[in-house]
């Protein structure tokens, strides 16, 4: 079976209505700089990943569980998943 | 025969060594457990220390909650078997989903390592039935993340469920207010600083009982906590109860 490599990216932010200590940090020093009219400003994190998978679905299945279970904690945290691309890959399981 | 307390060892685990002194001073014997242990060598109580299991990659607790030890604990927790999370140790608790809740970023964002007071809020539990009397117990914390957060239902019904095991309290005793109150050092919502689950087995709380169980470590009001658990560790195992080993 040949696969293809799919490219992700996770996006994982704190869920609205959760406090942000760093957004509120971040946002704290603007006036630092000058800068007016920046509100609401939230801090996440982004995971980059690739998964080797026979189609889109299948990639974008594994990411789902990868993105619920472990890189964000429901409770506190949402995600959105982005494809970046997808590479045919060399790789081809050798039949039994 | 004393009663064997298994402490767990992640990779970043640095409280170990003052959860087995703890343990000696309860009159336990402690079980180094590794996280890659799949059983727990029939230990009545499990024990998870501080430190930064797995360099606290990602999330606090993540990454320790996937370990085989981890599937183990879970399996011992299922079945009743009695287990207690400080402060890493309870940040690995919430992300296995075996306590309610999470440890959000402390809301002043610094890294907090001083003496703060906590109060039982129940006399009646398998964590706190050896205090003997509500008074403010004085203890050290050190977190960086150590905010508890739960939604406001998930906060009602821990309330009315009796699961809040700790507040954060004045030295008079009397509760600590929001994140300007520094009696609160996280932030933490309704100033919890411990929990357990509704089962009443597992418990967890971000301040240091087991570096305050002797004087001359400054405190020794940490050490009824501790006592707390291992005797009634010790009670259900004496009961009776089944010996887990591995959840796998």
């Amino acid at each position: 079976m040949t696969t293809t490599d799919f490219r992700f990216a996770v996006n994982v932010s704190p869920k609205s209505g959760i406090l942000d200590p760093q957004g509120r940090a971040v946002e704290g020093s603007l006036g630092h700089l000058g800068i007016e009219g920046v509100t609401a400003v939230r801090v996440g994190r982004r995971i980059e990943l690739t998964v080797a998978a026979a189609d889109e679905a299948a990639a974008r299945a594994v990411v789902e569980r990868l993105a619920g279970e472990l890189l964000s904690n429901p409770l506190i945290e949402a995600y959105a998943i982005e494809l970046l691309g997808a590479a045919s890959s060399t790789r081809s399981e050798v039949p039994a | 025969m004393t009663v064997r307390i298994g402490v767990v060892v992640f990779p970043g685990s640095n409280r170990d060594i003052d959860a087995v002194n703890a343990l000696h001073v309860a009159g336990a014997e402690p079980v180094v457990l590794w996280h890659d242990e799949v059983d727990l060598a029939g230990v009545a109580g499990v024990l998870l220390p501080g430190g930064f299991a797995y360099g606290d990659y990602l999330r606090a607790g993540v990454i320790a909650r996937f370990s085989p030890v981890m599937r183990a604990v879970a399996g011992f927790a299922a079945n009743g078997g009695h287990v207690l999370g400080i402060c890493n140790g309870f940040q690995v608790l919430t992300e296995a989903h075996l306590l309610p809740g999470a440890l959000l970023r402390n809301r002043g964002l610094r890294f907090v390592s001083r003496e703060v007071s906590i109060a039982a809020e129940r006399l009646d539990t398998p964590f706190t039935d050896r205090l003997g009397e509500r008074r403010a117990l004085r203890m050290p914390v050190a977190h960086g993340e150590g905010c508890y957060y739960a939604d406001e239902a998930t906060l009602d019904e821990l309330e009315a469920n009796g699961q809040v095991l700790f507040r954060y309290v004045h030295p008079d005793g009397t509760r600590a207010g929001g994140e300007d109150d520094r009696a609160n050092p996280n932030g933490s919502l309704r100033a919890i600083a411990g929990v357990m689950n509704a089962a009443g087995n597992v418990g967890g709380l971000m301040p240091h009982p087991e570096t305050a169980v002797e004087a001359v470590l400054g405190s020794d009001d940490g050490l009824g906590i501790i006592a707390s658990f291992v005797a009634n560790a010790a009670a259900r195992q004496a009961a009776g109860a089944p010996v887990v080993v591995g959840a796998r």
